[in-house]
């Protein structure tokens, strides 16, 4: 129990401050009036761009998972359904593993030069295109797994009946593996809505900053104003909370699976 | 009605588009690989070799346009002379012990006494998920209100008790271990869930048999789940050990890698030559330094995988 204490405790105090008011939080008292004027002062475009930094990291998420999903499937289901040299298949798996286990800090300097160099520095494509790195792994092995398990008849019987590849693809197992691609859209949204350092690199105004970069400048530039910091890190969580909710199984399996792997 | 693509193609002379239909389905093995591929050449390959070149070069940025100056092994030289180099890997390592060997011993304590009752299994695991998923930059911040000298949620508890607490991520002896008590909040769970599945795939049946046979419950623990879970716990602490060394966001917000150098570990420093410093070429060395050190843990952690699956 003790453990579930533990992890809840920061969790729900910092709940608790981003509904005081300044003077509540000095007292410390437990009996207060709660108050929305944090979440307000943190989403009044006149006194932060926290709507902006929203705005960018959906964009972002949502651009991110699009891809990742759609890269991700189609080599999942070319290295399952197809045989391949294990020579070839094994070059690819090994190159993805290396990603998932490199230090995100080792990709930063090539990064920053691409983005220079395509001119995207400080915009959410720059921010995209280190996410995508970040989450093909995971993403290609729970998609593997998922192909893994669909028998090779159900396909070729699409074909007999007439389809070709792409539609016994598109139409036969993709809504089969539709579980699959939950999962690892969940979590290829959570783990790009989390990420720090590539939006914190790449990225030097809110033009493309995410919220986790606009959180820890606010942090560091006014280390009083407790109460909106609180809001901004509990705001930051709601995705994580409503995907632990609605979506565990899912993500558990992705999680360990993504762990296992390789 | 479908016609079936391929007896038309039999039955008539096939036309363009029904050729450059087959064409697509026989090399449709390809074409869906391609994206993998392309992306792992552009975002991977290509990044590897600028890191490589970057290593041995100086690079600024003038006027949005890259300039490079090849200078060979000048960084190693750098590096070798440089005082923040050691510390940074002394700091890294202290915490990348200190969590695996913690987290671990948790973890399997927890998932031990939790799976012998399937309600808490459940309660657990929705709980201590919560952790691997919020955004780090909060975890680093709620600590930040937890930590608080003043109004934090520690202090004022200890307060409670007539204790005056102490200054915590300000204090160069308290910082590392506060920093460790963050990762422990944020990591435990990880060694949680994986421990657990290995946990729950051991096989009942022996358990049961040697409960038959009068062993006692420390016994079966001793004896016979401590040994089944082994591959499982070798590739945990594999993993963690790996991952450890990409701590950055709670650091870099609770400490910045101060009081003085006390946190500071070697992905922050690289950071700060890279963003603070802006030496690109430095930077970079580093970063292959680093790489270098986490490919002999990836490759020491296949060969466990490997001998733990036969």
């Amino acid at each position: 129990m003790l453990v579930v204490v533990f992890t809840l405790v920061p969790i729900f105090f910092t709940l608790m401050t981003s509904l005081k008011f300044f003077r509540d939080i000095i007292s410390g008292s437990l009996a207060f009036t709660p108050t929305l004027v944090n979440y307000q002062r943190l989403f009044d475009p006149n006194q932060s761009n926290f709507l902006r930094l929203t705005l960018n990291s959906l964009v972002v998420a949502a651009g991110t998972t699009v891809i990742v999903l759609v890269i991700a499937s189609l080599a999942a289901y070319s290295l399952s359904r197809f045989r391949w040299r294990p020579l070839w298949s094994g070059l690819l798996l090994g190159a993805i593993l290396f990603i998932h286990m490199l230090p995100p800090v080792t990709f930063l300097g090539p990064f920053y030069l691409i983005a220079r160099a395509l001119n995207i520095y400080d915009t959410v494509l720059a921010v995209i295109m280190g996410h995508i790195i970040l989450n093909l792994p995971t993403a290609t092995w729970i998609l593997l797994d998922f192909f893994a398990d669909i028998p090779k008849e159900l396909e070729e019987a699409a074909m007999v009946d007439g389809a070709n590849r792409f539609q016994a693809l598109t139409q036969v197992l993709l809504p089969i593996i539709q579980p699959g691609i939950a999962a690892a859209g969940a979590l290829a949204f959570i783990f790009s809505w989390r990420d720090f350092l590539f939006a914190l690199s790449l990225t030097s105004t809110p033009r493309g900053m995410t919220i986790p970069v606009g959180i820890s400048s606010f942090v560091q530039e006014y280390s009083i104003r407790y109460g909106e910091m609180a809001a901004g890190a509990f705001f930051a969580m709601i995705p994580a909370l409503l995907m632990v909710a609605f979506a565990q199984r899912y993500i558990i399996k992705g999680l360990t699976l993504g762990a296992l792997k390789g | 009605m479908n016609t079936p693509l391929n007896s038309s193609s039999v039955s008539k002379p096939p036309g363009l588009i029904s050729r450059l239909g087959n064409f697509i389905d026989r090399t449709f093995q390809y074409w869906t690989i391609a994206p993998l591929v392309i992306t792992l050449l552009l975002l991977m390959a290509y990044p590897s070799l600028q890191l490589l070149r970057m290593s041995v070069s100086e690079v600024d940025i003038v006027k949005g346009q890259a300039v490079w100056e090849f200078v060979g092994l000048k960084h190693l030289e750098t590096a070798r002379q440089d005082p923040v180099v050691p510390v940074a890997l002394r700091n890294t390592l202290v915490f990348v012990i200190a969590v695996v060997i913690i987290e671990t011993l948790l973890a399997l304590t927890i998932s031990i006494l939790v799976s012998r009752s399937r309600h808490l299994v459940g309660l657990y695991r929705t709980v201590l998920l919560i952790p691997l998923l919020v955004p780090p930059i909060a975890i680093g911040t709620m600590w930040r209100l937890m930590y608080d000298y003043n109004y934090g949620f520690i202090n004022q508890t200890l307060a409670v008790f007539g204790i005056a607490g102490p200054t915590w991520t300000a204090d160069p002896k308290l910082a590392m271990p506060s920093i460790i008590l963050v990762d422990l909040w944020h990591w435990t769970s990880f060694m949680f869930l994986i421990i657990l599945a290995g946990l729950e795939s051991l096989p009942q049946e022996v358990n049961e048999a040697a409960r038959v046979d009068g062993a006692s419950e420390s016994q079966i623990l001793r004896y016979i789940t401590l040994p089944l879970l082994r591959p499982t716990l070798l590739t945990a602490v594999m993993l963690r050990t790996i991952f450890a060394f990409k701590v950055f966001d709670e650091i870099f917000l609770l400490t910045g890698g101060g009081p003085g150098t006390a946190t500071e570990v070697i992905s922050l420093y690289i950071y700060n030559v890279f963003s603070r410093q802006f030496r690109l070429g430095y930077a970079s060395f580093l970063a292959l330094g680093l790489a270098f050190i986490i490919s002999i843990f990836v490759i020491f952690y296949r060969r466990v995988g490997q001998r733990a699956q036969e």
